[in-house]
């Protein structure tokens, strides 16, 4: 158990009907770690962001989430926005931004509880009270600092759905920071990124971890990306944790590469080429 | 030689289904004689609508790439809308410099002004529902039911207790918000068709309601003798009991285009009011977030927003400026009954919210001026004005599929608009 310990999922488990979709996983994420999450195609590892941010109740199962300084809240019985306000921030796989929307009014929506709270619930912005106008002003300020740091800033006024794939990728991800998350949950950040694209998303998740001190829990499906940036890997297969641990321990686990690529014992996640998915 | 053959193909079914339809519709004429109905069957009719059918189909094909290609040349707003979008402000501020002398215009008479304030009323349901659909993107099929909350609000506070028009108007929006949110909480949680037909549905419970509930609305009767608003207290008529009317007071002689004249500038007042607010809440957080709600609520979800109560204001917000304006509409009339609150009337409203492109204020005043006046232009033609208010609206459609003036503002900019340099 680490000391900052943010999220622990024990004995989840999520039933489609007949489909047990997710079977008594536990494991936990901790503050200033990626901890990803793997496995081939329909393992789960969608349905447990969707059971972490209150899109899926679980069948069973408790989800702790504790930010440092306050009070643990359990997860599993709580509305979707009410986890965001409580702290996890996420993104999807396949991207939901708001595409007639500026890039820029992308950034201050995912701010929008505290210009709420700012506009005194719409009434100071009607009257127009500076407090109001200082806040606003912050919003901004927060959504540059993000814009900046993913090579957005000059397409800022630009509608959201104009822009290229990879920028909607990375945009999804600024605005899930905007939202000040303590964990943010990226659901297969890298899938459709080129080459280049996938390293530059390497840099910001690793940018992020290490000067925001918030936790990472990542999907994803291109090994080179796993194994290369995160700290603690959970590998799922049907719906079961087959393995957990670093990923130099992962790597080598016979489970493992059994479940990426059936019975050949002697293969060698190594070999796989970087930017290829498994 | 195929091109011709399937020009042919084309023109021959569309005149055997113009020959169906006219069959029964312009084949056969009813007359009155003396001992009663005789039919007369007009051939010559039949045929010369068949053969323009056929005629117009050919031609149509024909020129089908000619008329794609010009599609992209043909006028569209795209100049008006730079002169808007480089003056704004000026451009705004010469409608309203317009409307407001529009009395005082030489060749402007009673009957001009009375319909202008019939074309503001509906201005401002259209500002209102703008909120609904535009921004929020909840189909409301059944907006009327607010107006009409609105409207027997001031005229039973009116008829019964002899409240003023202004002091009810708060509270005629109050009590339609209220409806509002009763309405809401519990469909706002369907989506899309179902909250349609759901909100369909409430329009005309409100509407049964109050045709039968007579002891409350007088049922179809209606409510008679609503008070009319007053200037300070200052009353529009030949003679009051106070001796206060407006005519006495300024020393000027009686004259009915005062209270005409008066009744247009509360209804200019209270939409202006309606475009201030939208204008200004649309740049306010909860205004993004009902735009946000509109394009992806399970990504506002993950952001932290409150999905009902977010819809919920935008729905109470819609249904109070409704109220407003049915207020206003049962003191300039002086009577309301249920016959004013049909499901055409949510239709109308909705047609000018969609066909001024959503969310657009200025294309919603284009469209209510459209639709009001259109209908009173062709009173002539009454019998083919259906029909051509139909086909306006499908070429509209065609040619605007998003409406005349769909083009969405961002609420915040980092640059001046076209360049790429900060602030
Ligand atoms: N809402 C749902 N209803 C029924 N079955 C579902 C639902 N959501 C997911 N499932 C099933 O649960 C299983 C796991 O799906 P999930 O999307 O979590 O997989 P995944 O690991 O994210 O796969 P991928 O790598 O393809 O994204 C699949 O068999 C899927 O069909
Ligand atoms: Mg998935």
């Amino acid at each position: 158990m680490t000391i900052n310990e943010l999220l622990r999922v024990e004995h989840l488990t999520m039933r489609f009907g007949g489909l047990v979709a997710i079977s008594d996983l536990s494991f936990s994420a901790a503050q200033g770690e990626i901890t990803a999450i793997i496995g081939p195609n329909g393992a789960g590892k969608t349905t447990v962001f969707n059971c972490l941010t209150g899109f899926y109740k679980p069948t069973v199962g408790r989800l702790t989430f504790t930010v440092q300084g306050k009070q643990p809240v359990y997860l599993e019985r709580m509305d979707g926005f009410r986890i965001a306000r409580a702290g996890i921030g996420r993104t999807f796989q396949n991207i939901r931004l708001f595409p007639a929307m500026s890039v820029l009014e992308n950034l201050i929506v995912a701010q929008h509880n505290e210009l709420m709270r700012a506009s005194l619930f719409s009434v100071a912005g009607l009257l127009g009270l500076s407090r109001y106008y200082d806040a606003e002003n912050e919003a901004i300020e927060l959504a540059k600092k993000w814009l900046d740091r993913i090579g957005l800033i000059s397409d800022a006024d630009r509608q959201a759905g104009e822009l290229p794939y990879g920028d909607q990728r990375r945009l999804e991800i600024a605005r899930a920071m905007c939202s000040k998350p303590a964990l943010l949950c990226l659901d297969e950040p890298a899938a459709g990124l080129n080459r280049n694209e996938s390293g530059a998303l390497n840099e910001l998740l690793r940018d992020i971890r290490d000067t925001q001190g918030i936790g990472i829990l990542l999907i994803e499906h291109d090994m080179s990306v796993v194994m290369n940036i995160s700290d603690h890997i959970v590998v799922l297969d049907y719906g079961q944790k087959i393995s957990d641990g670093f990923p130099t321990v992962v790597r080598h686990d016979p489970r493992v590469i059994r479940a990426y690529l059936g019975e050949e014992e002697d293969y060698d996640v190594d070999a796989v080429q970087p930017g290829l998915p498994c | 030689m195929t091109a011709v053959f399937t020009a042919f193909k084309e023109a021959g079914l569309a005149s055997l289904v113009a020959f169906l339809l006219a069959l029964p519709l312009i084949g056969f004429r009813t007359n009155t004689t003396g001992t009663g109905l005789n039919f007369e069957f007009r051939w010559e009719a039949l045929v010369v609508s068949v053969v323009i059918v056929f005629v117009g189909r050919c031609v149509l094909t024909s020129t089908r790439g000619l008329w794609q290609q010009s599609r992209l040349h043909l006028p569209s707003f795209g100049y008006l809308r730079s002169v808007i979008d480089r003056r704004r402000v000026s451009f705004a501020v010469i409608v309203v410099l317009v409307a407001l002398l529009f009395p005082f215009m030489p060749e402007v008479d009673r009957r001009a002004i009375d319909l202008a304030t019939l074309v503001l009323i509906y201005v401002m349901l259209g500002w209102g529902l703008n909120i609904v659909v535009g921004l929020a993107g909840l189909l409301d099929l059944g907006y009327v039911a607010f107006y009409a909350v609105g409207a027997y609000t001031f005229a039973l506070l009116g008829t019964v207790y002899d409240w003023s028009f202004w002091g009810c108007l708060p509270i005629a929006g109050a009590v339609a918000a209220m409806f509002g949110v009763l309405l809401g909480y519990p469909v706002l949680r369907l989506r899309g068709d179902y909250l349609a037909i759901v909100t369909l549905g409430f329009g005309e419970i409100i509407r049964v309601v109050l045709t039968n509930w007579v002891a409350l609305s007088g049922g179809p009767n209606g409510i008679a003798g609503i008070p009319r608003p007053t200037l300070f207290g200052l009353e529009f008529t030949r003679r009051t009991r106070e001796g206060h009317s407006f005519h006495e007071y300024f020393d000027l002689p009686f004259s009915g285009d005062h209270r005409i004249t008066f009744l247009y500038y509360v209804i200019l007042i209270l939409a202006l009011v309606t475009n201030v607010f939208v204008l200004r809440i649309r740049k306010l957080p909860i205004g993004r977030a009902w735009e946000a709600l509109r394009e992806d609520e399970i990504a506002c979800r993950s952001l932290g927003i409150n999905p009902v109560n977010t819809k919920l204001s935008a729905f109470a917000l819609g249904a109070m400026f409704g109220g407003l304006a049915g207020a206003f509409f049962a003191s300039r009339n002086g009577f309301i009954s249920p016959e004013s609150f049909t499901f055409i009337e949510s239709a109308i409203i909705l047609s000018i919210v969609v066909l001024g492109g959503m969310g657009s204020q200025i294309g919603i005043v284009l469209a209510a001026a459209a639709l009001i006046l259109l209908p009173e232009a062709l009173r002539e033609f009454s019998e083919y004005r259906m029909l051509v208010f139909g086909l306006a609206m499908v070429l509209v459609m065609l040619w605007r599929p998003r409406g005349l003036l769909a083009h969405r503002k961002p609420t915040l900019t980092l640059y001046p608009s076209g360049s790429r340099t900060l602030k």
